[in-house]
Formats: structure tokens, sequence, C-alpha cells
């Protein structure tokens, strides 16, 4: 891929390119067919490009010999969406800890082989290529990551002041960006990291204690309905989340969980 | 409409929630570690001599009596190991094959970030310990294994044992392995006991090492005192 | 003005508002003149929103929750993922916490100025109404607000304003504030009340018997072309800033749901009408994808400059102050370097085009934290600003706390959208639209850390009480696939899809849309020029004939498709270009964030032309050939006063 072929959208002119790279990417057409990983060669690479943009080069290439581009979800491209989210050489969002949108090329060397496979677990089946269906994190937080306030009812704001190091502590949860990248990472695909950053949230706001034993209850039932697996607290979710939400937050909703169930707290079936 | 994309299979409903089963884990775990506790204890007697450790095996037997029956104690003792094993192995096998249904399609390429050895080799180093308490109650305890046979005191089955550099290996391999064990069940049994957070991380970390090495330390210096004749 | 490129047809008027009592009763005034729907039949009524952003997601919320049945739309997989989840800065609200002199007329009277006297009073002053019953609302939620020490709510200031009014959680407001919209919609999921449609894009509406009564859309994973009925029709699809490629907006934004309103009859409002965010990363290269903003936010503490001569290209470092320019602190100096968007992004065009810009191709300025770390200490710093920071070293490979960072406008928001009266409904009965892909608020220019504010007061608080009044007449006939209105509609979308497989020409969605991006960002970007504007038209209406010829998609239309959504969403674009150059050109003057570089003061400030242009340029679509038809609402100014805006 050249830069002639792209018309000149800004170009600055100290531009650097030139990496080569060997990419094996897992190909899908759907659910019901089996993958296999193909390799591609991309030329030309600036370490400036985002990963997603290297592999937009790939697809324009694809799109113009008439095959078909490699899908992949992605949206605000800012790292805030959690809609991307690749396995590159076997770490998930790659060798940075942010999201696939944030690594730039700069992260590898001219002629590195780069894996690239969708997120693998049972509950985010692949739809294709490397885009994967996700919705068992929204019905996650249907079974109770909110707070039950209907719109018009709410208090004045400053009726209830929140210490600053819970309202800190309760950010520092609601950062998730529910991309997947814990269950990606998880050795048993457990997305625990991502119920705990939710249970967390809620659960340090004074708004959030009526609810706090059925919805740490009825999430991690849902979770479990859903077919992740369970936590082992082997780390490797905190260490892959690109916002680094910390095993604390799993730690606490434990703690919930265990006092919910003893206050008689059962799930809704 | 009900949009149904990339037809969602219904999973097998897991009966019992995953965090009661690590819950029963964490606790069945803590059992055995009190165990593990007052047995390292107990075999630091062996430097008291024959006569000493031989006596403590058969106070063990003989606690309460004669109010109470020979071996109560440590029958009540046993049965509550036991309990322990198989409630942390059932938890531990229905959490594999949770594991395992929830990723059906392996990574062609995964690398390890966080997980250190112990935590990688929970599964497989348990079933290994496993094995060797087995071999361990055989050879020590009831001696059907032991060179010695079963009729010697438990103090020269010790030795018999001990005396043999491939069953000490062995031993020794074990021991480093439940080391490992404790050191990530430490540490998950406090996460998921919900006792964890920021703040004590580090500590509970440094704690779990600290704890594990003395422990397995305390248990190896018996072989490795046999092995270099300090006991005999 | 050549009567080629329009037409100019009868006035509009929003005739909603009760203008016949003072400004501070109109909203009540208007709910209570309003009909309503009795609880129990609100369960016989279906409303489709389309769009789950802050306006969307907290629309179909707070409908549900009323008892509709709502049935919700999005092309994501999640709700979550609305772009809504990017905005950085903050929310404004008169609650005057600060005691610092605020209120509801304030912020009224700021957000018409800010808008530079283009915007409605009566829908800016039921927003600063709101306001203050969002930040409650949220709080309730669970949005987690910075607060101070003492437990209560922190403000900070923001562009174009005196006083500190800004909510904020860190630098990703935004986002907190969508995840409280979208778990109170998860919580209606799970209730029953609203039906879920993720990955599904709506491309056509349909309209029976002059009422909006459905869309017509496909399943982005099936392919599937299907047909949703319904009572109303809330269309919250955003805005449409990726008209220039290159934008802060997500890459799937898109215009393709008002756009199709709008060739099925609902008038698009001042779509020239587009904000330029001064404080965005520069381009890097021509693969560039998109466009990252960095929060307003970063004015109130950073500070903005280029070297005093041009083409120095020294380390800034090694610049020593009296060498450097602080042009707008210079040029604006009660302001500073909080003046608005409009103004700071132009004043940063101007001294690159002088030859003084710095990095790559010369396109960038100076924003300063030396002095900001020197005053506060780098950790208060990076306690405020850490996660610009980190995304600024992120994407550039450089340390913000060590060098300045380079930043440049970009297209950000898109102040026009489709007409609405004060029930936010448009020209099309029974089709609402709310937030961004409204025109109602923000007039030329918006303040920053008003579209959160705009976004959540229409779907919270205005238009679940504005939609009763006609839903009052509901439920209407029932009406089904086999309807004529519906088959035709279907039809027209399957051909379409069909047409942009079949080209099978030599160049990707992806390269006409970076060619049409290029060309708006050229001539009806942060300046605009008779001569441009018209060498824009020209062109588009070429690339329009080069795209339905020379397009080329791979793969099918019932599959997982990514090239073919693309290319439907490129086909709208290169028609709304044209719509928005032929605005621009007929808007003879300077507004907000409309520069025509043919009305300005002697200093080079926005000069407007209140006497021809005081009205809003609704343009109704007319079919292929026939120029459109541009129709007036005069804007009325009863308790602003108009002015020339200064900043000085």
């Amino acid at each position: 891929m050249t830069a002639s072929m792209q018309s000149s959208v800004g170009n600055p002119a100290d531009e650097k390119r030139g990496m080569n790279l060997t990419l094996r990417i897992w190909r899908q057409k759907d659910p019901s067919v089996k993958g296999k990983m193909v390799t591609y060669k991309v030329t030309d690479i600036s370490p400036d490009m985002s990963f997603l943009e290297m592999l937009d080069v790939l697809n324009e290439q694809l799109i113009l010999q008439g095959d078909d581009p490699v899908a992949f979800d992605h949206d605000c491209r800012e790292g805030i969406c959690g809609m991307c989210g690749l396995m590159i050489n076997g770490q998930a969002h790659g060798p940075q800890q942010t999201t696939t949108c944030q690594l730039h090329m700069r992260s590898f060397s001219d002629g590195d082989s780069i894996d690239i496979e969708p997120w693998r677990a049972s509950p985010f089946p692949v739809i294709k290529d490397l885009a994967v269906d996700r919705r068992a994190f929204d019905r996650i937080i249907q079974a109770g990551g909110y707070i039950s306030v209907p719109t018009g009812t709410a208090p004045e704001a400053h009726a209830t002041p929140v210490p600053k190091a819970d309202a800190d502590a309760a950010f520092d949860a609601a950062t998730c960006i529910g991309c997947g990248a814990c269950v990606a990472a998880c050795p048993n695909a457990s997305s625990m990291l991502f119920t705990a950053a939710k249970v967390t949230h809620l659960g340090l706001l004074p708004q959030g204690q009526p609810e706090r034993n059925d919805r740490v209850v009825n999430m991690i039932a849902q979770q479990d309905r859903e077919g992740f697996g369970g936590c082992t607290n082997i780390g490797e979710c905190s260490a892959a989340c690109p916002k680094g939400i910390s095993m604390e937050t799993i730690s606490r909703l434990n703690h919930d969980l265990l006092g919910a169930l003893r206050a008689g707290a059962r799930p809704k079936s | 409409m009900t949009v149904t994309h990339a037809g969602r299979r219904t999973p097998k409903v897991a009966k019992t929630n995953s965090i009661v089963k690590k819950a029963v884990m964490a606790v069945s775990g803590i059992v055995m570690v009190l165990y593990l506790i007052a047995h390292m204890i107990g075999n630091l007697k062996v430097f008291t001599g024959r006569e000493s450790f031989n006596h403590y095996s058969e106070w063990i037997r003989t606690i309460g009596s004669p109010a109470l029956p020979h071996q109560t104690a440590l029958t009540i003792i046993r049965a509550i190991l036991l309990i322990a094993v198989i409630a942390h192995f059932w938890a531990a096998v229905s959490l594999w094959r949770q594991a395992k249904r929830a990723r059906p399609e392996r990574y062609v390429t995964k690398k390890a970030v966080a997980q250190s050895y112990a935590s990688r080799t929970m599964r497989w180093g348990g079933v290994i310990v496993l094995l060797f308490i087995v071999y361990h109650i055989l050879d020590l305890t009831m001696g059907v294994v032991n060179p010695d046979g079963n009729d010697s005191t438990p103090y020269d089955r010790l030795v018999a044992s001990f005396s043999n550099p491939f069953i000490t290996a062995f031993y020794v391999i074990s021991l480093v392995l439940l080391g490992m064990h404790l050191r990530h069940g430490i540490w998950s049994a406090t996460q998921t006991l919900g006792q964890s957070n920021r703040r004590r991380e580090r500590t509970v970390n440094a704690f779990a090492i600290a704890f594990s090495t003395i422990l397995i330390a305390g248990f190896l210096i018996v072989p490795f005192s046999v092995l270099t004749g300090l006991v005999d | 003005m050549p009567l080629d490129l329009f037409s100019v047809g009868d006035p509009i008027a929003d005739t909603k508002a009760p203008t016949d009592v003072p400004i501070g009763e109109r909203w009540s005034e208007r709910q209570f003149r309003g009909r309503l729907v009795n609880p129990a039949n609100r369960r016989k009524l279906t409303i489709i929103v389309v769009g789950t952003g802050l306006a969307g997601g907290s629309a179909a919320a707070t409908l549900g929750e009323a008892g509709y049945k709502v049935k919700s739309f999005w092309y994501q997989d999640s709700p979550r993922r609305a772009h809504s989840v990017a905005a950085q800065g903050g929310i404004n609200a008169a609650k005057n916490y600060r005691n610092d002199g605020d209120s509801v007329h304030r912020l009224f009277y700021d957000t018409v100025k800010g808008g530079d006297f283009r915007a409605r009073e009566n829908n800016v002053h039921r927003l600063a109404e709101v306001s203050v019953n969002i930040i409650d609302q949220c709080v309730a939620q669970g949005v987690p607000f910075a607060r101070e020490y003492g437990g209560l709510l922190d403000n900070r200031s923001f562009g174009g304003t005196q006083v500190s009014r800004t909510f904020y959680a860190r630098g990703q407001t935004g986002q907190q504030l969508l995840y409280g919209a979208y778990q109170a919609l998860e919580r209606q999921i799970a209730a029953g009340n609203v039906e879920q449609n993720a990955r599904t894009e709506m491309l056509d509406l349909i309209i029976v018997d002059g009422r909006a009564r459905g869309i017509v859309a496909r399943d982005l994973v099936t392919g599937e072309i299907s047909t949703h009925f319904a009572d109303a029709v809330v269309i919250a699809s955003g805005g449409y800033s990726n008209v220039f490629y290159l934008s802060t907006n997500a890459k799937g934004s898109n215009t393709t749901a008002i756009w199709r309103a709008h060739k099925r009859g609902a008038y698009f409002a001042n779509p020239c009408y587009t904000q330029i965010h001064p404080t965005c990363i520069p381009v890097k290269g021509d693969y560039q994808s998109k466009l990252t903003l960095m929060s307003e936010s970063l004015r109130n503490d950073g500070r903005v400059w280029v070297p005093k001569e041009r083409g120095d290209t020294r380390d800034p470092r090694e610049i020593p102050e009296s060498e450097r320019d602080y042009y707008l602190e210079r040029i604006y100096p009660s302001f500073g370097n909080l003046v608005p968007r409009d103004i700071a992004s132009r004043q940063a065009k101007n001294v690159c085009d002088e030859g003084r810009g710095v990095g790559p191709g010369g396109l960038g300025v100076y924003l300063d934290f030396a002095e900001a770390i020197e005053r506060m200490g780098r950790p208060a710093v990076e306690a405020k600003y850490g996660n610009l920071f980190d995304m600024y070293a992120q994407i550039t490979g450089e340390d913000p706390y060590a060098t300045p960072m380079r930043i440049y406008p970009a297209v950000h928001y898109t102040m026009g959208g489709l007409w609405v009266d004060y029930d936010l409904q448009s020209t099309i009965p029974g089709m609402f639209v709310i937030g961004e892909a409204n025109f109602s608020d923000h007039g030329a220019n918006r303040l920053g850390a008003s579209a959160l504010m705009q976004g959540l007061a229409d779907g919270y608080f205005v238009l679940p009480s504005t939609i009763s009044s006609y839903l009052a007449d509901g439920p209407f006939d029932k009406v089904d696939d086999s309807h004529p209105a519906a088959v035709e509609a279907v039809q027209g979308v399957q051909e379409q899809v069909q047409k942009l497989l079949s080209i099978n020409g030599t160049r990707t969605p992806a390269s006409f849309h970076r060619e049409v991006g290029q060309l708006m960002w050229d001539y009806c970007g942060m300046e605009r020029t008779d001569e441009g504007l018209r060498k824009a038209i020209d062109r588009i209406q070429e690339i329009r004939k080069e795209f339905w010829t020379n397009l080329k998609v791979t793969g099918d239309w019932h599959s997982f498709n990514q090239t073919l959504e693309h290319a439907g969403r490129v086909a709208d674009f290169i028609e709304l270009a044209e719509l928005m150059c032929i605005d621009a050109l007929h808007r003879r003057e300077s507004c907000g964030g409309h520069f025509r570089a043919e009305s300005q003061t002697p200093e080079g400030e926005a000069l407007r032309d209140d006497e021809n242009f005081a009205y809003v340029a609704a343009w109704e679509w007319t079919p292929e050939g026939q120029p459109p038809v541009l129709h007036k609402e005069d804007l009325v100014y009863e308790y602003v006063h108009l002015a020339q805006r200064s900043y000085k």
C-alpha cells in the first residue's frame, strides 16, 4: 500500500513511513463455519499509525483486490467507547495497557509478525472475523447494574454529600468501558472484573445502598447464566484492562456477595 | 422484532453460584492450612528424639483417654480434613469445568502477563499435591508403601523413607508445589472472602509468600535432616 | 444569489411556545397547556427511538418508565457505545453552587450570546431552567461527579463564561453521564418496557397519512431489511461532523437517519453551522482516520502560544518568553485563553496562516502547562488532567508534562440539524428530533459543556413531556408491512443497497469519503468564501456522479458487511455536503462557527448582519434536479439585546 493510493487529507511534510509487517488474522465468515488464521503482508506502515489505521490500510487493499475486508469492531477510536478489542500477539489490546484503537504502530518493529484474533469466550460468540457479540455484558447490567431512580424523582443534588474518597473510588471503578478485554485475557474467560467494577461503582455511593444486596446477587447470577468462567484471582484481567480497573473491585464484590447471601438476598430466577 | 444475531446458545446454568464455590474453596483451604501448621510443628518433634516423637504420635491417638474411646480426636480431625479435601476438590473441578465451557475455542497465541507460576499451576499442582497426600498417608501414616513396612514405629518409618534420596526428592518437589499452591491460595482466599483491598494487597501477598515459605521450610527441614544424618 | 442553487419558500415559525406569557413561565405554561396521556393508555402507544446517546438513551429510558412501549435502535453492539461517551469536559447547570452570580437567566443569556444570537430564545431559556434538574437526576443515578473534600459537588469554568457552572467527572463526564442513561435504559429493557435492536441501522422513515409511523432498518449482522412501526418516531442519531471525514466523532457517527428523514420531508435547519473545536491533536498523516479532541477544560490552566517569528523551528522549551506570542491573552485580555471555541479556532488558523504554526506542516499551536505545573505542582495537574495527558502521550508519543502539547482545531459538533418546534417535533408530524440531531438550542456556536446539557434536557425532561401532546391523539390506525408506504420504503432501501453493491468500480467508500471531507474542510471549514463554496458545490456534484458510477463495495447485502454500511453513509454525506455549502453560501454574514471572509470587522472578528440574516434557514428537500427550498424562521429577541459579541 503506498501513500498515493489515499487522497491527501492532512499530509504533513515529515511523515515517517516504512514498516513492513506480516499479519496472521483470524478469518471466519460467520458463526456457523470454522475459522482459520490467514497471513497477509502490509508494507510501508508508519509508526504513527494506530493499530486500527494499519488494519484500514490492509482493508482498503483487500477491497480494491475484490477480496472481503477483515471485519473488526471499532467506533470512537479515542479509547473510550469500548467497541474495539483484538487479541494481538496473545494479549488483549496488544502489548500496551490501552485500547486497540490507542495502540500505535510504534509499539512494533519493522519485520514483525503479528497474530490477531477475536476475543474468545463462549458468551462472546464470533459474528465475523474479529467482531464478537458482547451483549452478554448488557444483560449483566440489566440484572442489576443500575440505581432505580425514575426521571424527575431525584432529590436536590447537594442533599447527600459523598466523601471525596468514596466519590473518587467510585469513579475509578465507573471508568470501565465494557470492552471485554478482562474476559478475553482471563484464563477462565471470567467476566468478574467487569461485574465487579459496576458493583463497586454503585456500592460505594450512598445512592447505591438500597439495592446493594440485590444488585450483586443478581449480577453474579446473570454472569454465571451467560456462561462466563469463575474467577481464580489470577489478575490477567486487571493487567489487560485499558482503564486499569483494580483487583480490589473483585474483593469488594465478593465481600458484598457473601454479605448479601448471609442477609438472605437471593437471585431472581 | 427481537434480534438474535450470532445464534446465542443457552449456556448450561451453573447450579451453584461460582462465588459460593470459591468461598467453599477458600474456607476448606483455610481449614487445611490450619491443620498443616499443626502438622508442621508436630513434625519438628522429630528433633527431640525417637522416644519423644513416637510418644507424641501416640498422644494424638489417646487425647481424652480414657474418658473418650481411642483415636476420638484424631478421627474427628481426619473427618474434618476429609470433608475439606472433598469440598476443595469439588469446587476446583466444578470451576475448572466452568472455565473450559467458557472458552471452547482456544487462542492460537496467548501470552500471560500477570499470572505467576503459582497461579498457573493451581490446578495441576493441586492434583499433584493430592496424589502426594495419598502417597504420604500410605507411606508414613499407614506404612503400606513404607520401606520399613507398617509394623515399625512412626519415627522409624520416617527415617526409612527419607533415607531414600528418591523418596525425599519426591517429597521435596511435592512440598514446593504445595508451597506455591498456598502462596496463590492465601492471596486468592483473601480476595474471595472479600478481605483484600488496594492498601492490603501488597501486605497480603508478602504474607502469603512468607507464610508458605516458613511452613514449607518447616516441613522440609525434617527430610533434609534425615538425609544429612542429623536425624537417624 | 443565483436562483439555480436554491429557491425561497414560505416562512416557517414555531407555534408551540406560549409567547403570551413571560419567558420564565413559558415552559411550565406549555406543559400545562399540552395534552396528557393517561398512564393506562400509554401501554397502547409505541414509540421508536433511534440512537442511544445522552438524548436517545435518556428518552428511551424515561418513555419506557412512563409506560409507553419503546423500541430502541442503535448501530453499535451496545447502547453504551454511543458517541456521547467521548465527551470529556463537563455539563453546565445553573445551580449557582459557587455563589458567583450564576442564575437561570445568566445561563440563558450566555448561551444565546455564545450562539452569536442565532438561537431561539424560548428553547434556550427552557434548557437553562431544566439544567438544574439534570444534575439532580444524574447524581441520584450514581454518576460519580467530581467532589470537594466536604463531599459537595465541584465545579469548573468553561469557555465563553465567567462563572463556574460546569459539573464534571474528571475528563470523562460524557462517559459517566451516558452510563447513567445507559443503566436506566437497561433497567427498562429488563423490565420489558423497551425492546432492544442492537446493530440495527435506520435507513428510511415510513410516513402514513402524513404522520411518521415507522422506520425501515437493516440488521447489520444478518443484513435483513425490516420494518418497525410505532405511533411516533424519535430521532436521536447525533451530529454529522463526519461529513468532513476527519472529525472528533466516532467512525460510525453518520447523518443517514436525519438525512433520509430530510428526504422524506423534514426540514434541515442551518446545516452550515459547524463547530470547529480548538484543542485537538493535530493531523499526522494521510492515513489518519479520525481526530482526537482534548477537553477544552485544558484551556483553564494551559496557555496557548506560537513563536513570534515565522518559521521558528526551535524546540519549544528553548524559545524564551520574550519570543513567544500568547496570542489569545494578547488579543482578548479579559477572557484570555477562555474565549469561545469558534474564536479560539479561528485565531489558531490565523497564526498558522501567518506561517507561525508549529509541528508537522505548520498546522499546530502550543498548549503549554509549564506555568500551571509550576503554580499548582505536577500532582495537581495530574489529578485534574491526567487522563488527557495520557491520551496525548499515547497518540503522539510525546510527554506533555515535559514539552508543550501541540493542538489544532478539528470539526467537533454540528449546531445545525433537523428543524424542530418548541415541542421538538420536526416538520413531519409524529417525528421528533432530539439532541445534536436537531438544531434548536445552540444557534451558530455551542458553548462548552452545553451539548451534554442539551442532550439530557431533551431526553429526560423535554421530549417525554411534549410528546404526549401529540400522542394524545393516538393510538393511530394499525399499519403493517403490506401498507403501500412501507412497501415503497423497503423497496427503496433494497434498491439502494443493491445498487451500491453492483457498481463494481475502482474506488472504495473511504476514498470518496476522504475526498469530500477534504473538500469540505478546505472550503466549508473555518473560513468560507463565496468563490470557495461555489467551487466546492461544483466539485461535490462531480464526486457524487463518480460515486454512483465508480464505487467498489465487496461482499453481499445479506451478511455483516461494514464496507456496505460505510458506502450508504458516504452517499448521504455527499448529498448533505452540497446542502451545507449552499447554506453557507446563502448566509452572507459571519456568525459563530460560520465565518464568511467577506463579512468581518476591521479586527477580523465575525461580523453578523442582523438585518438580513437573523433567521433560521430551514431547508426543504426537493426531488433530484430541483434546487432545495429555503424556509426562513425569523428569530425574535425579546429578552436578550442583540449585540456584537465581545470577549475582549
